[in-house]
Order: structure tokens, then C-alpha cells, then sequence
């Protein structure tokens, strides 16, 4: 019989330390499979941040550096700057790139930096036991929203892709979504196009991936699912918002 | 018998995904803990040829369980 | 040997820096050491490297960590409110043992403070400067000679013990134009550095990082690293002493005011007064041997500094109580004269205790020491 689908070589052969059902795995898989595709994990150095993926290095068997609560894009900037033939990713919450690391993120990106982004976008911070997100839905209860994100006093969600798509310096930003095997499918060839614009010297690329956090959305996992599907697929719409082919 | 569908149990975490992506339903969870303490997904011996190899239980599982082969 | 140059001492700095195999900098503009980075923005590409202009100090800072971690020669320079946006960064370097140069043309503070020299800096930098413990390898040249020469010894230093090292000048280190002779550095060869995150071909994966959860694994790894501070007390701490063999009095001073102190002393001794003059070159770690070596028949030092008083807690604990401790001192950009000098000087040794500033004084009070 052939191969369909084998753990790929660059996913150490580790128990994660997520959640069962944490989407993270996810990421983490269809990352290590976009190495192996093509071919660069001798010579990819990825970037962990501050969140539950500080541990990313545990399972993604490249070289890594651990950055500072949303500096991982300058952190990034800075090894691509002394090694451009290597491929650079960071690996960034939405606490980590839409808050505390909002000016790094931009301006990585209007750099036109070559380096590669993935965004895990959950809508709430994990590691640190659930509390309010600038990408938090309104009317999401939180440990820091308990009455549900009120725009009046915590404002609205910040569309991470659309704003960085503004960026001239961008060359590719698009959002996939983790919650079905098909755009699970969707957001790998996704990832492949943002590893892929590096490696051609296209240019910056993020890859903003909708995810869940059972846990502190107090949900199981299928649910969990459920409520990104139901609930932010309409505040953040699926797509490609620059670099799609042809473009 | 060779099997369509490999479940490495170790690295399971009961999330059950695969079970609800599965088109055939064939995949169950055990009574029995595997090492970290949870029930980790299996497919019955006798349901293996049950298996069409989609491998939508392999991408949609976070833990890099399982195996597919056609 | 080359000829002498008349540089100014930014300038002087940033070409003793590329001179030293630097070829990566990042910065934020912030006077007053602005003159580096438009230095190095127009000679690094010349010698194949990188200059880039970050959108702050932190994001700068946190370049420099991932450059260092990539294995690259790197400087950094900024002025004391950059310097303190660099805290977290500088931290996560010596968590991290990443080698790096950062420069401090330090100025007044506290807060926004003024644009004018000062040394209110060395508490932040002698003492940690951001969370947790570590060091960093402290230099405060005196002339932009010796500013040259130490920013050579500084990328070593800093690559042999894998550990951040300051250049902490005093803003007229900066501004100032001296003549300057540049070693010959044409045999400047870098070090390998096996640890590097330069991709894992043919090797088992690298990882740069400072997140230890385990409390007895944290521990060890603190321990480690006070041995390897230990290893830079034993083996890097440089100073001058003049006149130490025949003098009672002792002015304390580093950077420019050594400069002053220096001319105060000479003064005195004309007049036949026994003073001597000790002047630390690293501020970290701080040399108390000076102080041992002269503490057995000194009758008092007298600490001169632009703060209201940091490295004077340095030499209480050296001298530890042997011998009086006096300090004076001015802040803010201002700087002292000699002659404010000298009569401290002359308080000290008839018997008196000198007045801290001059700012108690014209009011005539103050706390005095």
C-alpha cells in the first residue's frame, strides 16, 4: 500500500504540550509538511514568541530563536539581515502580533522584510489563562471581558489582513481558517505560497490562520469548531487580500 | 492484513476530531489510557477495509496520530 | 599604526567598531549619538554590510538579538531613554548569552532630561538595567582614543564570554573631536560560533532562547551564569591609578570627569599635596582592587561624578568603611569645573566634609554626607 498521509520528518516525535484539540498541532503539522515539501529544513530558523507556541521549537525541528513578547518579526528581521539565504518564519499570537507586537508587525511588513508570518488567530490569549484579545469578538466573554467585549469601553476587533494588505512593502497576506479538513487543506497551500515568495525573494508574506482555544472559550473541541465557524468566520472573512495569483 | 489507517496512540489526546470528520464512522475511541491518561482513537481491525483513505482524519488531527495508506 | 586622525568621538566609535569586524547595526535616531548610526549608514554597505534604521528602540534592540543569535558582529547605539526602551532586549541577550556591543552616549535624565552629558546611567548599566540577574561588561573610556581602542576589546570580549557589552560614553566622548590612531585590525579574524541558529544542516537543531520553567533548572542555569561573571571579575577588570605609591587623598572618577579630576590632581600636587587619582575603565565588573591596594593609608576619596551619586556606592563597598567616602557631583548636562573641584578637594583634606553640590550649597543646606 502507499503513503496518503505520514507525520512529516520535520515534526519531532513529541507529545505537544497543547490542549486536546488546540489547533496549534494543526499549525504546527501543516508548517513542518511546507518544510519538508520543499525541501528547507536545513536551512530554516523559525522565530517562537511569547504564547502558547513559545514552545514551537519542542516540535518543529528547525534551528529556532524564542523572541520577546511581539518582537519575533524584528527578531526575524535581524537573523535574515545577517543570513539572507535562509529561510526565516515567525510563528505569533494574535495577543503577540495584533497587541504588544502591532509596530513590529507593521513595519516588518513595509520593509517588504522576506520573511515568512504565520499568525495564529484565536481571539482570546491562551497561555496566560484567557484573557480579552484585541482580536476578541464583541460580546465575547473573556476573564477580562466577563460582561462580553463591549465596543464602548474595550473598542472592536482588529482585522490583522486587511490592515497589513494595505502595507505597499506586503507581497503576500491572506486568512485561512483551521476548522475543516478542506480549509485545513485551503491554509497549507497557503503557508506553501508564503514559504515559496521567501525563497523567490518576493518579499514579506503572512498567513493569518483562524483557530480555536477550547479551553478558555470553555468549549469542546468539535465545538469549539463550531463557534469559530459560526462566529468569526463573519468578522474575519476568508482570503487572499494581496499577492493572489496573477497579481 | 495490512491496515489503511494507523493510529499512533501515544500521541493521542481524545480530542476526537477524526471521529466526527470520518465519512465511513469507523473511527472509535477506546476504554483503555494510553501513557499522558487519555482514550485514544482506534479503527477496529474488522472496519480496516471499511476505510476509502481520504485521510480527512489525518489533517484534521493536531496531534500528527495518525497514518493513512491506499 | 596608522597615522592620527582628528575625528569626532561618534564617528571615531562607529569606524573603530567596523574596523573590529562589526558589520551589522541597528539603531534608532536619539541624540546625542546620531553621528553612529549616519556613520555606519554610509560605511557598512561600503565594507558588505548591514545598517538599518529600526521604527524604535525596542523592535532595534530585539534586531540585534536575532542578528547576534544568527551569529553576526553587531552593534547597537543609542542615548539613556533609548537605552532604557532597550531594557528587555539587553535582558533577553544575557538570558539568551547572545554577544553583542551596545553603546550608551548616556545624557541627562531622569525621564525625557536634557541632550547634555551625564553619567546618571550607571545604575542601569553596572547593576542589571532590566529584570532578572545579569551582568553586563561595562567600559567608560576617557578620551576617544581609549573609547576606540575598548570598542575593538569590547566585540572580543563580548564573543569570548558570549555576554552583552556597553560602551557607556558621557555625551562628550561623543561630541568632542580628538586625534585618534587606529590599531591595525587587517588580522581581525571572527570566532566560530557552533551555537548559532544558521539552519540545522548536517547537525542537530539550535535554539537561542531564555524561557527555563523549571525552578531547579532556572537556578542552575543563574548559577552558571554567576560563574561566568565570575570568570569576567577575575579576568577583564581594567583601571588607572596615578600617584597611588605616595598619596593620602584620592580623587574617584571614569569617563570625562576623570578628564577634570585629573587636572585637579596634577594641580594639587604642585602645591604639594598628596593626591592620587583612581579611575576605573570598567565600571562592571568594578575594580576594588584599586581600592584595596591604596585603602591601608588613605586618608579619605573623594568621588567626583555628572549624577547625584551611583559609582560612589561602588567605592563604599571597596574601601568597606577602611577609609572616609566623599562624593560630589552635578547632573543634568552640567558639568563640573575644577575649581569646584579642588575646593571639595581642599574641604576634604582640612578636615571638613565636602559639600555634595553646589545646588545645597548656594542654599545653604541640603543633606550632607
Amino acid at each position: 500500500m502507499k503513503p496518503i498521509y505520514q507525520r512529516p520528518k520535520s515534526l519531532k516525535q513529541v507529545v505537544t504540550h497543547y490542549c486536546p484539540g488546540c489547533t496549534h498541532g494543526i499549525a504546527h503539522r501543516l508548517l513542518a509538511e511546507v518544510i519538508d515539501e520543499l525541501g528547507i529544513q536545513g536551512k530554516t530558523i523559525g522565530v517562537a514568541s511569547v504564547g502558547c507556541s513559545v514552545f514551537a521549537y519542542n516540535y518543529i525541528d528547525v534551528d529556532f530563536q524564542q523572541a520577546a513578547h511581539g518582537r519575533a518579526p524584528a527578531v526575524a528581521t535581524g537573523i535574515k539581515r545577517v543570513l539572507p539565504d535562509r529561510i526565516v518564519f515567525t510563528y505569533q499570537g494574535d495577543g503577540d502580533l495584533a497587541s504588544i507586537g502591532a509596530a513590529e508587525i507593521v513595519h516588518a511588513a513595509a520593509r517588504g522584510e522576506n520573511i515568512t508570518v504565520i499568525f495564529i488567530n484565536n481571539a482570546i490569549y491562551g497561555m496566560t489563562g484567557g484573557q480579552m484579545a484585541p482580536t476578541s469578538l464583541l460580546g465575547q466573554k473573556t476573564t477580562t471581558s466577563p460582561a462580553g467585549r463591549d465596543a464602548r469601553a474595550q473598542g472592536y476587533p482588529l482585522r490583522v489582513s486587511e490592515l497589513i494588505a494595505t502595507i505597499e512593502g506586503a507581497r503576500y497576506v491572506a486568512r485561512f481558517s483551521l476548522h475543516n479538513p478542506q480549509n485545513i487543506q485551503r491554509a497549507k497551500q497557503g503557508i506553501k505560497k508564503a514559504f515559496s515568495n521567501q525563497i523567490e525573494g518576493k518579499g514579506f508574506s503572512m498567513v493569518e490562520l483562524l483557530s480555536t482555544c477550547s479551553t478558555n472559550w470553555g468549549l469542546s473541541p468539535q465545538n469549539a469548531l463550531k463557534w469559530l465557524e459560526e462566529n468569526m468566520l463573519p468578522v474575519y472573512p476568508l482570503g487572499e487580500f494581496k499577492g493572489k495569483e496573477g497579481e | 492484513m495490512e491496515k489503511k489507517v494507523i493510529f499512533h496512540e501515544e500521541y493521542c489526546k481524545s480530542c476526537e476530531l477524526c471521529v466526527n470528520v470520518c465519512p465511513k464512522k469507523i473511527i472509535r475511541i477506546k476504554d483503555d489510557l494510553n501513557r499522558q491518561g487519555y482514550h485514544p482513537a482506534f479503527v477496529r481491525d474488522e472496519d480496516q477495509e471499511l476505510c476509502i483513505s481520504c485521510a480527512l482524519c489525518a489533517r484534521m488531527c493536531p496531534d500528527a496520530v495518525i497514518e493513512v495508506y491506499k | 599604526m596608522s597615522e592620527p586622525v582628528l575625528m569626532k568621538g561618534n564617528e571615531a566609535i562607529a569606524e573603530a567598531a567596523i574596523r573590529a569586524g562589526c558589520r551589522f547595526f541597528f539603531g534608532y535616531p536619539i541624540t546625542p549619538q546620531n553621528e553612529i548610526p549616519e556613520y555606519m549608514s554610509k560605511r557598512l554597505p561600503e565594507v558588505g554590510g548591514v545598517f538599518l534604521q529600526a521604527e524604535s528602540e525596542v523592535s532595534s534592540i530585539n534586531m540585534v538579538y536575532g542578528a547576534a543569535g544568527a551569529g553576526g558582529r553587531v552593534l547597537i547605539s543609542s542615548s539613556s531613554p533609548g537605552i532604557s526602551l532597550m531594557q528587555e532586549g539587553i535582558s533577553y541577550l544575557a538570558g539568551s548569552e547572545l554577544p553583542c556591543v551596545i553603546v550608551n552616549m548616556s545624557r541627562g535624565g531622569p525621564g525625557l532630561g536634557g541632550i547634555q552629558p551625564s553619567q546618571a546611567d550607571y545604575f542601569q548599566a553596572t547593576k542589571g538595567g532590566g529584570h532578572g540577574d545579569y551582568r553586563l561588561i561595562v567600559y567608560g573610556p576617557a578620551t576617544i582614543q581609549e573609547a576606540c581602542n575598548l570598542m575593538m576589546k569590547a566585540f572580543d570580549v563580548a564573543d569570548k564570554y558570549r555576554n552583552p557589552v556597553m560602551v557607556l560614553g558621557d555625551g562628550m566622548i561623543g561630541q568632542m573631536m580628538e586625534p585618534v590612531v587606529f590599531p591595525d585590525t587587517s588580522e581581525v579574524r571572527l570566532p566560530e560560533k557552533p551555537w548559532a541558529t544558521t539552519g540545522n544542516e548536517g547537525r542537530k537543531s539550535n535554539l537561542i532562547s531564555s524561557i527555563i520553567l523549571d525552578p531547579e533548572e532556572l537556578d542552575a542555569h543563574n548559577w552558571r551564569l554567576q560563574e561566568k561573571y565570575n570568570r569576567i571579575r577575575e579576568n577583564e577588570v581594567m583601571y588607572e591609578v596615578a600617584h597611588g605609591d605616595d598619596s593620602e587623598w584620592f580623587l574617584v572618577a571614569y569617563g570625562t570627569v576623570a578628564r577634570i579630576c585629573r587636572k585637579v590632581m596634577e594641580q594639587a600636587r604642585k602645591n604639594g599635596v598628596k593626591v592620587g587619582l583612581i579611575r576605573p575603565i570598567t565600571l562592571w565588573p568594578f575594580p576594588d582592587k584599586a581600592f584595596k591596594d591604596v585603602v591601608h593609608k588613605a586618608k579619605g576619596f573623594l568621588c567626583v561624578e555628572m549624577s547625584t551619586g551611583q559609582m560612589v556606592e561602588d567605592v563604599r563597598l571597596a574601601v568597606n568603611g577602611k577609609a572616609p567616602v566623599y562624593f560630589y557631583g552635578r547632573t543634568g548636562g552640567a558639568v563640573p569645573n575644577p575649581k569646584s573641584v579642588e575646593k571639595r578637594l581642599y574641604e576634604m583634606i582640612s578636615g571638613k566634609t565636602p559639600v555634595v553640590s553646589d545646588y545645597w550649597e548656594k542654599r545653604g543646606g541640603g543633606a550632607a554626607e
